[in-house]
């Protein structure tokens, strides 16, 4: 195992600095170094390079990038496409929006290394909708990467041509899907396509297809830059190297932490300033809202693929959302109940009425009404929409309440006897010393 | 070279699963959910169809797999619908596997949380898949409405329309997408999609672009529940009240199998049969919704007799019997009886129009083509379409799908054959069958199928014709069908080239009628130069052959005038009498001809299922069955025989056969048949002809007459429009293409939104719409869509007319 006491800041380290979104900071910094060693290298020894040094999927799913890369059938005559998946949106998840307003020329480098590994004349940028500030931030990095003759025609004589789209989403949480980004990509309603086909045979426009998450991608540059070895060396023995840790909630300070995988939350709180003055976890999510909730006993487990599998959850995009005693876990299950009620796409009947159930009897519940039974019943319902759905959304709507059913059941049936929620609701907020000084 | 490419395809590779426990081969790639019903096995589904592509989203078809064949498993439940089989993949359904089994409850309880449950009141109830299949894998009672505070059902306004015959109930539906599904991949009408999200997504149009398809009334016969209904159907009865027969649609050629859902004599609905080598389970709203023609206020109910006084008058059968015999043997006398029959027909009733010309009435003078015709035609027919069919190698749907290219000549499949539509366009996706469209501009049918336009003025048919054979970037060859519409008939030299192109290319050649009964007639003999099962007039073998085959010592053997020459002699008084079935004078070649013809002939007999200009200026009038009231053949453009059964019993109603085998026994020559059954044994015991074939001498092309003032006429029918057929079902009509007159762009910016052609005949006026590729000089109307026809109010198709802006 790495070492796992100290930050390691790769993807981070230029936040700091002054207009480090500009291409002059960025190159001034390093920055495009990576993209003309790479356009000097053999395609497939970036592949190679990517594949050595174990990098995962950094959008929550972990799989190795270089394979996903390799899968691409190179004799294929049709045009093959790389595809950024910046549609994020994941409750807590807060990691590759910071990173392009911060960093775009990271991503951008990343993107056209990776384009040139997979022959993909054309890479598209599939941006979130509502984050219009980092839309134009991409934007006007994508213009000054071209003006600077990163990309274009001929990037740097190599005779390698690329294209980069920004495409806005337009808000909606299934886009983050790779297949349903894919038709949204291409102008369709954003629904998730069936598979097989896989997109690395058949993706965007029926063409060989890769689709990463901003910041694998925005891994890629370091990977080149420093080597496998390097990478590889951070983080545990599977899941190698480093990612963002986004801690939100109850902390003292919230933020991004870059650190190698394998970390643990005692470790990552410590480095934030513990847990908000006065209080005690309670419980937290690894990796958003669609993996497992954990607790307190949980502090310790290494967080990365393996650590996170074997406590039943999944480290996801690292999105930790820390929740002190003060919290109702029912409450907050029912607002994340809540967003996927609200963002199922409909396709498919677990999520689409599944979800519609869920809220209502996870509100009953919230408000005092109901009865035990109603307990078993969720569990049941989340049993039959798990791995019934269409793909992982419902899948991901049934984490919260099932893990939460598991380790706060007691707080479940307060509810019920006390005829609504025993905790005060205030109590929770930012703004709760206010109010108790202030008698309300 | 006439045998069918690629037809011998390779044995069909198999692989062996196991379901439930019971090993099955079934054909490679085969789904799941239809190699559990090769053991018997019935996996609830939804969204699955099995002529639509796989959507996997309703999931009500979960089943456990165990082994997906490689030894691994799959950890969770798969949606049998999607997945392919396996060799040694094993399969647990719901007949076996708890999972498989609580997974579908489960997904049956979600779908029924958000539906209404209103089976009561609901069309569907009592057919429906949702509530069947909720009995066989649901739970009998729901937890929905005793959960948390009570279940709230998601609710919306009741039915909004799709298009004014088409409504969408969106608390009922399940959101499986079949309907949405049809649209897009079947007609290529995507005009409904999905719209919201989650639990308020719904079937949707576009403000300004309700779902007008020809084809949209299939939606609401696969919709697994009752969220789509018609105007015409919803709230008129329940599906256990229904008896159900099956049929064939009498629209048009296609022969579309059908069932008609009838309750107390009445019929209520008509659904698509399922035949896979014919319209396999789709059919035209025209086919669907046009059945209320025969139960309109002036349906005839009884014989008339005309009064010396001159007004018709009700009569009994035997005393208009008599009359029409007398007066037919004294028009005899006075120059002769002509036989003009119609387009529905069935071949039972076209033969006994045939045997009544030549053994009652002793004459040739028979001709069913009640629309411009040609003596080219009549030839092309005796030639190369009569007595051929699947069984003798004859094109048929299959062949579409089988074909490399497809020419279209005179022939728009979308109006005027919509199940050889369907099947184009199916040819055209899933087997890279090229179509080539010889029309004056591209078609929204033609687009649909993603067919080639070979831009032609109508008369130019036979150049663009000659130019096909080695042409290097659509040559045709002997893997080429060329599909014939009837409208071909009106252009000289057009057939001519036709078979001198199939003959030098190899390519297969199919006729295609618009009617339902005209190749029956054909097949029968209702032309002047054939007698039934393809003998020519002129063979004096075939004469006697037919003339043994009924008992008479001779047939005439003169050929017999054909439509507008018995239509001509009646005018001038050559011919005295005519015998007239289902002929809507409209139709003819020339209407005013057609009606001062009949003016003037000194004896009419006309049979009809409902009052019209004909009767009421008839001597005799025969009132006859409408085809759901009796048995019998259509013969379809493939030359397939389509036999139904009546589908209503009513004594009083009797078919042509028996109203000519009454007036033929009055005249001392009984036909010997007085049924549909005994008719059809004659027809077998008669058989076609084994002689030599009628053989046709080439017409040439007329010459191009470029330097002519005004536009060339292009027209046809529109699948919907006013045929007298489709009346009766407002909603039906509302759904009709509009009257408009198709004009090349330039023209357009010329004389704007209205343009008023003139004709021989006379003036139209009608809103214009430019249209990019229609071929320089000629405008396109639709042939029944406004006042009394093209034909009536303004030219002959393919003539000369002259068009001005605005109103006239």
């Amino acid at each position: 195992m790495g070492s796992v006491d100290t930050l390691t800041p790769v993807l981070t380290k230029d936040w700091g600095t002054d207009r480090s979104w500009t291409l002059p900071v960025y190159e001034s910094r390093g920055g495009y170094a990576s993209l003309k060693k790479a356009l000097t290298m053999a395609q497939d020894d970036i592949i190679a390079a990517v594949k050595d040094s174990g990098l995962r999927g950094r959008g929550g799913a972990g799989f190795p990038t270089g394979m996903k890369w390799s899968f691409i059938p190179q004799d294929n005559p049709k045009p093959k496409y790389l595809v950024v998946n910046a549609d994020e949106s994941e409750p807590g998840t807060c990691k590759d929006t910071p990173l392009m307003m911060a960093s775009p020329h990271l991503l951008v480098e990343g993107v056209i290394i990776s384009s040139f590994a997979i022959r993909a004349n054309t890479a598209f940028i599939y941006i979130r909708g509502e984050i219009l500030h980092v839309i134009r931030r991409v934007q006007a990095a994508v213009a000054e990467a071209y003006a600077a003759g990163h990309l274009g025609k001929n990037i740097h004589g190599s005779g390698y041509d690329l294209d980069v789209v920004v495409h806005a989403g337009a808000g909606a949480y299934i886009c983050g899907e790779e297949t349903a980004l894919l038709e949204g990509l291409e102008g369709r309603r954003g629904q998730p396509r069936l598979r097989p086909p896989f997109p690395a045979v058949a993706g965007l426009y029926a063409s060989p297809t890769v689709i990463n998450n901003v910041e694998s991608i925005a891994s890629v540059p370091s990977i080149i830059e420093h080597g496998a070895e390097w990478f590889s060396a951070m983080g545990t023995e599977k899941s190698k190297g480093y990612g963002i840790f986004s801690l939100s909630g109850h902390v003292t300070n919230p933020g991004q932490y870059e650190a190698p995988l394998g970390i643990t939350l005692r470790e990552l709180v410590d480095l934030s300033g513990g847990i908000r003055a006065g209080h005690q976890l309670k419980f937290w999510t690894p990796g958003g809202s669609s993996t497992p909730l954990l607790t307190d006993e949980h502090l310790d487990l290494p967080l990365d693929f393996e650590g996170m599998a074997d406590a039943g959850t999944m480290l996801g995009t690292r999105a930790i959302q820390l929740f002190d005693e003060t919290t109702c876990v029912v409450r907050a299950v029912l607002r994340w109940t809540e967003f996927y009620k609200h963002e199922s796409c409909g396709k498919c009947t677990p999520c689409r009425e599944g979800t519609w159930w869920l809220v209502q009897t996870l509100a009953a519940i919230e408000q005092g009404k109901g009865q035990e039974s109603d307990l078993d019943l969720l569990l049941d319902q989340c049993d039959n929409i798990l791995g019934r759905s269409f793909c992982a959304l419902g899948d991901g709507a049934t984490s919260p309440i099932s893990s939460s059913i598991k380790y706060f059941r007691d707080e479940y049936l307060a509810h019920l006897t006390h005829g609504g929620c025993p905790l005060d609701p205030a109590a929770s907020t930012v703004w709760a010393s206010s109010l108790t000084r202030s008698g309300a | 070279m006439t045998t069918t490419p690629e037809k011998a395809a390779a044995p069909v590779e198999t692989v062996t699963v196991t379901i439930d426990g019971v090993q099955v081969d079934v054909a490679k790639d085969t789904l799941v959910i239809r190699a559990a019903e090769q053991i018997g096995v019935q996996i609830p589904r939804f969204c699955d169809h099995p002529l639509l592509a796989p959507a996997g989203a309703c999931r009500q078809c979960l089943v456990e797999v165990p082994d997906a064949g490689n030894g691994r498993g799959f950890p969770k439940p798969q949606a049998s619908c999607t997945l392919p089989v396996a060799d040694g993949m094993v399969v647990n359904t719901q007949a076996t596997s708890e999972v498989a089994d609580k997974a579908q409850q489960g997904v049956m309880e979600f779908l029924l949380i958000n539906h209404p449950l209103d089976c009561p009141v609901c069309d569907k109830g009592g057919e429906c898949p949702l509530q069947n299949q909720a009995m066989s894998n649901g739970r009998g009672e729901s937890r929905f409405v005793a959960s948390g505070s009570g279940g709230v059902k998601r609710t919306f306004p009741k039915p909004i329309n799709l298009s004014p015959q088409v409504l969408l109930d969106r608390e009922r539906c399940i959101v499986c997408q079949r309907c949405t599904r049809f649209a897009e991949e079947i007609p290529g009408d995507p005009f409904i999609a999905l719209v919201e999200r989650g639990a308020q997504q719904q079937i949707g149009i576009a403000p300004d672009a309700p779902f007008l398809s020809y084809f949209a009334g299939n939606t609401i016969q696969i919709c697994p529940v009752g969220a789509l209904t018609s105007e015409s159907y919803r709230f008129r009865s329940r599906p256990f009240d229904l008896v159900s027969s099956p049929a064939v649609a009498e629209h048009d050629a296609c022969g579309s199998a059908i069932r008609v859902d009838h309750r107390r004599g009445k019929v209520m609905r008509r659904l698509a049969g399922n035949d896979p080598e014919v319209n396999e389970e789709w059919i035209t709203d025209k086919d669907r919704f046009a059945f209320t023609y025969a139960v309109e206020t002036d349906r005839l109910t009884y014989p008339q007799v005309r009064d010396a006084d001159g007004v018709l008058r009700p009569a009994s059968w035997p005393e208009a019997f008599t009359v029409a015999a007398e007066g037919l043997a004294a028009a005899r006398k006075a120059g002769g009886v002509g036989v003009l029959t119609g387009g529905r027909l069935t071949g039972e009733d076209a033969y006994a129009y045939s045997k009544f010309a030549r053994v009652a009435l002793g004459t040739n003078d028979i001709d069913f083509r009640a629309r411009p015709h040609s003596a080219e035609e009549a030839e092309f027919l005796a030639a190369h379409v009569v007595a051929t069919g699947p069984e003798g190698g004859a094109v048929t749907y299959t062949d579409l799908e089988s074909a490399a290219s497809v020419v279209l000549v005179g022939f728009e499949p979308e109006d005027e054959a919509g199940a050889i539509f369907l099947r184009l366009r199916k040819a055209a996706l899933h087997h890279h069958t090229r179509v080539l469209g010889i029309a004056p501009y591209t078609t929204r049918g033609l687009a649909k199928t993603h067919g080639t336009l070979l831009p032609t003025a109508p008369g130019d048919e036979p150049a663009t014709l000659a130019t096909l054979h080695d042409h290097a970037a659509h040559g045709i060859d002997s893997t080429s069908v060329i599909l014939v519409g009837e409208r071909l008939a009106t252009v000289p030299g057009a057939l001519s080239a036709v078979a001198a192109l199939a003959a030098t290319s190899g390519a297969r050649m199919a006729w295609v009628p618009r009617r339902a009964g005209d190749r029956g007639a054909l097949e029968t003999g209702c032309l002047p130069t054939l007698l039934p099962g393809g003998r020519p007039v002129d063979d004096p073998q075939a004469r006697v052959d037919a003339a043994t085959a009924w008992g008479v010592d001779s047939l005439p053997e003169a050929a017999g005038r054909d439509g507008d020459a018995i239509v001509a002699a009646l005018g001038a008084g050559e011919l005295a009498g005519v015998v007239i079935g289902g002929v809507d004078p409209a139709d003819t070649t020339d209407p005013a001809a057609t009606m001062a013809a009949l003016e003037q002939a000194a004896f009419v007999v006309a049979l009809d299922l409902r009052a019209s200009d004909v009767t009421r200026m008839a001597d005799v009038v025969f009132p006859v069955a409408p085809v759901v009231d009796k048995a019998g053949t259509y013969v379809n453009w493939e030359g397939r025989p389509r036999t139904f059964e009546a589908v209503l019993g009513s004594p009083s109603s009797l078919p042509d056969l028996r109203v000519l085998a009454g007036i033929a026994e009055e005249l001392g020559a009984p036909l010997g048949f007085r049924t549909v059954a005994e008719v059809w044994s004659q027809m077998e015991d008669m058989g076609p002809w084994d002689g030599p074939r009628a053989t046709m001498t080439p017409v040439p092309p007329a010459p191009s007459d470029f330097d002519a003032d005004g536009l060339v006429l292009s027209s046809w029918k529109q699948l919907l429009d006013q045929g007298t057929m489709q009346d009766g079902d407002k909603h039906l009509a509302a759904t009709a293409r509009p009257a408009i007159a198709r004009v090349t762009r330039t023209l357009f910016e010329a004389v704007g939104p209205t343009v008023t052609l003139t004709g021989d005949r006379g003036s139209i006026t009608l809103p214009a719409e430019p249209v990019d590729d229609m071929v320089d000089g000629v405008v396109w109307v639709p042939q029944n869509s406004s006042g009394l026809g093209v034909l009536t109010d303004l030219a002959l198709p393919g003539s000369r007319v002259t068009i001005s802006g605005g109103n006239a």
